[in-house]
């Protein structure tokens, strides 16, 4: 029988019970849906991470405080209290590849102006930052390395403190407050836009290490080291020097391990991209479940049509179908089902994955790699489920079906 | 020229625990060209059987069945399809045609089944000419739930028209209908054959088996009479002497 013929009469078959078709197809909608949404949230995810961690700067080592181990166990990087600001300058003094080193803090906290009010990231940095990070200002001036010596109460603004406390006016000159201390802004950010998650880099404020330490967070010892380097190629050499370095400070043993972590962005990048694999993966297995759910759910539609299409098979092979006219026929039925729903699922996870993008501001990457696998798995899953309930339909034994009530 | 022809036909059922059931004890008739035949007998005499081994729908145990002179009797179940499908034509007692689908698609059905290539232009047409046949050319969107039995049965004939059979074989026709449609049916059925249409039909009601030009009567397996109908009714003479507009408790008498 030729290919045409088959689709019609399988078309014809699945218009005659419009509903049933539609509902069994909505199983694999569902779960190819599920699966191009999770994966392109993964992805986005994964290009979000790698274009932030690009955007650390050039040549940026990073020196993470631990991980630091309680009686054997490590309690994870970036706990410890190990990380002094003098480990900082130490690094830029003594290590020849560093151009730079800020120490950094972070709080969050409530900003006031006038009557408005925001909450916020506040970062505590050395002069250097903005070069480290290649991160421009907009207008007004960065705090100076006599603004740190000092702890003067200066600050630089991201555009979001601008929209929220000053309406999008001139802040420079102007006093905001940081639960009741005065701080004045001398300078506004360049707009960076959107970061991983959703969280908007804009909504920053610096302020000098030195303030950030004594008047706001409350805390002695950086949670980590933004360090520059000359040279891409000196970069393997910084790192051992600055671990060399550190600890020698720390006065560690040759046989105690590192109280602090050396990384390059790229080893950061790595580090973040494998864990954003592995949440993709993970989400992706559990999406996969429902994939498989909408199979089964064909294969159980389908079984349930054998019989109650009994007649129908009887009346077809008393005109003259074949056996493997009925068990083409159940079996394409079936795969136009699961591609149906699978083409629908690409639309509807397309579609979701640009919602959670526009609402939840989501990053969001469709990849047509996983569209391709989500269809050709939704068909394989249409033979593979209808296989068994098209081979049963079409064993069935014609004299009996014809007088199955 | 014989169309049909049985020569000592066995059909045995084999049951559980090695029980057998005999359902047909050596069958051998001959049909002709242009014949149309009643099959008559009480229910367990095996007109069903006969019926089922006719319609290539069951193999016989032993015997030979020639089919327009071919030995169909051991053809692999592929081949019997074949056979079903271009040289034979059902009509059943319960219609059974395809729900949920229009009177032309349902005529259409052998003819998706057909290995002569036609186009689906070359299949609408045909089923459209068969719909002609039956007088049901203006019901050809309609589906079998918005058609009475009797254009159901029409439908049904129609379909069974639609592969230009050799032989068109009835199970119990009329079984579902009332007696102006049974006669209705029994006219097309009077038409086809004056126009050379060899049909076999199975009754067990004798008002209809009087419409066929022979009767054979089972019993227990076998033939027991085998005449050609000496007072033959005429569909059509009978139809027209029913009452105009009858009541349907009025028919009821009637029969």
């Amino acid at each position: 029988m030729n290919p045409s013929r088959l689709l019609l009469i399988a078309l014809r078959a699945l218009r005659r019970n419009r509903m049933r078709s539609a509902l069994t197809a909505v199983g694999i909608v569902i779960g190819v849906a599920a699966v191009i949404a999770t994966v392109s949230i993964g992805g986005g995810a994964r290009a979000e991470v790698e274009e932030q961690v690009s955007r650390l700067g050039q040549n940026v080592v990073l020196v993470f405080p631990g991980s630091r181990s309680l009686g054997g166990v490590s309690i994870g990087g970036g706990s410890a209290n190990t990380l002094t600001v003098d480990d900082a300058l130490a690094i830029q003094d003594e290590v020849p590849e560093v151009v730079a080193a800020s120490p950094e803090v972070r709080s969050q906290r409530q900003v006031t102006y006038g009557n408005r009010n925001w909450f916020t990231r506040i970062y505590g940095q050395s002069a250097d930052y903005l070069r480290i990070r290649q991160w421009p200002l907009e207008a007004g001036r960065m705090f100076d390395e006599e603004d740190v010596v000092r702890a003067r109460k200066v600050a630089v603004v991201g555009q979001t403190i601008v929209d929220e406390l000053f309406d999008g006016a001139d802040p420079i000159g102007e006093v905001i407050r940081v639960r009741g201390m005065p701080l004045e802004v001398i300078g506004i950010l360049d707009r960076k836009g959107m970061s991983l998650m959703g969280s908007v880099q804009d909504d920053i404020i610096l302020v000098p290490y030195s303030t950030a330490f004594r008047y706001i967070s409350g805390r002695t010892h950086a949670m980590v080291i933004n360090t520059q380097v000359y040279r891409s190629d000196l970069m393997p050499v910084a790192q051992q020097k600055i671990t060399d370095l550190l600890r020698e400070r720390h006065r560690l043993g040759p046989d105690q391990e590192n109280d602090f972590t050396v990384q390059t962005q790229e080893e950061v990048a790595r580090t973040a991209t494998e864990t954003s694999r592995v949440m993709t993966f993970l989400l992706g297995s559990i999406a996969g479940v429902s994939l498989l759910v909408g199979g089964i759910g064909i294969m159980n539609i389908m079984l349930v049509s054998v019989t109650e299409r009994t007649r129908e098979i009887g009346i077809r092979i008393a005109v003259g179908a074949k056996n493997r006219h009925i068990l083409l026929q159940f079996l394409t039925e079936a795969i136009l089902l699961s591609c149906a729903g699978g083409m629908l699922g690409i639309a509807v996870g397309a579609g979701l994955s640009h919602l959670l993008a526009y609402y939840a501001g989501w990053p969001v990457h469709l990849s047509y790699e996983a569209m391709g696998y989500a269809f050709v798995f939704s068909a394989a899953v249409g033979i593979f489920f209808g296989f068994y309930p098209a081979r049963k339909a079409a064993r069935l034994d014609p004299i009996e079906s014809l007088r199955y009530e | 020229m014989s169309v049909l022809k049985l020569e000592d036909l066995h059909k045995i059922y084999t049951l559980g625990r090695g029980l057998q059931v005999h359902a047909l004890r050596g069958i051998s008739l001959s049909l002709q060209e242009g014949e149309f035949v009643a099959i008559m007998g009480p229910s367990g005499s095996g007109k069903s059987t006969l019926m089922n081994v006719l319609g290539c729908l069951d193999r016989p145990s032993r015997g030979r069945y020639l089919l327009d002179g071919r030995d169909v009797a051991q053809l692999s179940r592929d081949e019997l399809a074949e056979v079903r499908n271009h040289k034979l034509g059902f009509v059943f007692q319960s219609f059974n045609l395809l729900s949920r689908t229009s009177a032309l698609e349902n005529i259409e059905l052998p003819l998706m089944y057909d290995k002569g290539g036609l186009s689906m232009r070359e299949i609408r047409e045909r089923a459209m000419e068969a719909l002609r046949r039956v007088g049901l050319e203006d019901r050809a969107d309609h589906h079998p739930s918005q058609l009475s039995g009797g254009q159901q049965q029409r439908v049904a004939i129609a379909r069974s028209l639609v592969s230009r059979p050799t032989v068109l074989l009835a199970d119990e026709p009329t079984g579902n209908l009332d007696t102006r449609t049974g006669l209705e049916i029994m006219e097309i059925f009077q038409e086809l054959n004056d126009r050379g249409m060899t049909l076999i039909m199975v009754t067990h009601e004798p008002e209809i088996g009087r419409f066929a030009k022979r009767r054979i009567v089972m019993r227990d397996g076998r033939t027991v009479t085998d005449e050609s109908t000496a007072d033959r009714a005429n569909a059509r003479e009978e139809k027209n002497k029913l009452p105009v507009l009858v009541e349907e408790d009025e028919e009821g008498v009637l029969t």
